[in-house]
């Protein structure tokens, strides 16, 4: 249990993990722990946020993530309505202010957006009253990605501070890679990055990590390894030569797992794409925890909506 | 315990009640092997916990207990400011035909156990499902009455009944506390 008593959740939104509070985001990992078993009942499902009304907004393409929000309205029987940017008004002109305030007439209780535009969940959380739920914003932020892979780690490794975690691809255009780096840097591990030099952001070592020049040097000491999917839709350019020299060079496969630990951990935060930066056998091995990750995201999401918008996040009941 | 409490169970008597529902619950259920036990958090835990033990000794079988918390069915969950944390629900094993024994230690309005009868319901369909609990301080707001009681009491709105447990779950009594003023 986190050392929060007394402490009482009062944010209306969820926009990156970088300003959440440690004890905000072990109250969001306590309260997804507890919300894990709901989705292994028969009936997954409480009446929580009966009669809350949830829209989820999609600018980019996401099955995954969007489906996982929406499974966790539901379980807590709020109703929900997905929007996508090939049927939205976007296609028509409308800004995206215009387009949430007329959402927000329609009395939702939460909007859940993902945006190519970084610090858009920002600007839409200053006009509107409903709770804004970040599902990735452009190369800024994935604060439920990040949540969901604090959650994992912890229940692998039984707690975050002191590991060395290494994250290895595409920082400079990674979402993932950034929220994460909060994450974990606050919950106290060791982070590490690795990377095409094209990927590496310059001054990162300002967020508190280490950054290693081959991957072979981030995978020795790690205890979790993160790899992360190639942003070809966010690179704009050509960063490396070849899928086959990026998989050469930057994947996890059985051969550079032999310098790993014998505890190591595996995660990625999908799609991924197979055989270039992890292989097959990797991503289906022993190691590998990209199922959990995905099982948790859904109860992750599920304590974020009832943490905004169902009354939830006081510790001192729970004393 | 503070000087304002008053003691309405010493640890002597609150034990002898457990055990005295122990009884009684065998005798309400010839088989006991078709009982299971819910405690509801918190104090309904420990109190499962301490009639399971009862039950074995008097009867020789382990009964199995889940722990409910009752948070996500409450009916006043967007009607009030206060927040309220979620913790474990786990019911290791099926309710369907069973006799589920619900336990709290503290029965007042209903409406935890209107939550608890609905949060039960969601996990399977038993055969019956009966309620026990410590002390009853009556002032029901929902048609519930339990099957088994300990103690019935009746005292003021401004007070409240607190059944005290150690960190290792042994009875240590009951008390009646007043109500925390809230600043002004």
């Amino acid at each position: 249990m986190s050392e929060s008593v007394e402490k009482v959740w009062e944010r209306k939104d969820l926009l990156g993990i970088r300003d959440l509070d440690i004890w905000e985001i072990e109250l969001i990992l306590d309260t997804a722990e507890s919300f894990l078993e709901i989705s292994k009942r028969d009936i997954k499902k409480v009446p929580t946020l009966r009669g809350k009304t949830v829209i989820t907004v999609f600018y980019e393409a996401s099955t995954r993530t969007r489906v996982s929000f929406e499974l966790a309205a539901k379980r807590l029987s709020a109703d929900t309505v997905n929007i996508s940017a090939s049927t939205s008004s976007a296609k028509k002109g409308e800004t995206l202010i215009d387009t949430a305030r007329n959402l927000e007439a329609m009395a939702p209780d939460a909007i859940i957006m993902r945006h190519p535009i970084p610090g858009s969940s920002d600007l839409l959380g200053r006009h509107v009253r409903s709770s804004i739920i970040n599902a990735g914003d452009g190369a800024h932020e994935h604060p439920t990605q990040a949540l969901l892979d604090a959650m994992t780690i912890r229940q692998v490794k039984g707690g975050i501070a002191g590991l060395n975690i290494s994250i290895i691809g595409d920082i400079t255009h990674s979402r993932v890679a950034r929220s994460n780096i909060y994450c974990l840097t606050k919950l106290g591990a060791n982070v590490t990055i690795a990377g095409p030099a094209t990927m590496i952001p310059t001054r990162v070592e300002e967020m508190g990590v280490r950054v290693v020049r081959t991957v072979r040097e981030a995978i020795r000491d790690a205890d979790v390894i993160m790899m992360l999917r190639i942003q070809r839709e966010r690179q704009g350019k050509v960063l490396f030569p070849s899928d086959r020299d990026y998989a050469r060079f930057f994947g996890l496969n059985l051969e550079n797992m032999e310098e790993a630990k014998d505890d190591v951990t595996i995660m990625h935060p999908g799609p991924i794409n197979r055989g270039v930066e992890i292989s097959p056998e990797v991503a289906d091995g022993p190691f590998s925890v990209i199922l959990e990750q995905v099982t948790n995201g859904v109860a992750v999401r599920m304590a974020i909506l009832y943490l905004l918008i169902g009354k939830g996040g006081s510790d001192e009941a729970a004393a | 315990m503070t000087e304002q409490d008053r003691l309405i169970l010493s640890q002597e008597q609150a034990n002898r009640i457990v055990s005295r529902l122990a009884t009684q619950i065998l005798e309400k259920n010839v088989n006991a092997a078709e009982v299971v036990l819910i405690g509801m958090r918190t104090g309904g835990i420990f109190l499962a916990r301490l009639i399971q033990e009862k039950l074995k000794q008097l009867e020789g079988v382990a009964i199995p207990i889940g722990v409910l918390d009752i948070t996500l069915y409450r009916d006043d969950i967007s009607t009030t400011d206060q927040h309220h944390f979620v913790r474990k629900t786990e019911i290791p094993f099926s309710l369907n035909g069973r006799v589920v024994l619900l336990v709290d230690d503290v029965l007042h309005t209903g409406r935890s156990t209107r939550a608890a009868l609905d949060a039960m319901m969601d996990f399977g369909r038993p055969k019956r499902v009966q309620l026990a609990v410590l002390v009853d301080r009556g002032e029901r707001e929902l048609p519930i009455s339990p099957n088994f009681v300990g103690k019935t009491i009746s005292i003021d709105e401004n007070e409240r009944v607190e059944v005290i447990f150690d960190d290792e779950g042994t009875l240590l009594g009951a008390v009646v506390r007043q109500h925390e003023q809230t600043p002004s």
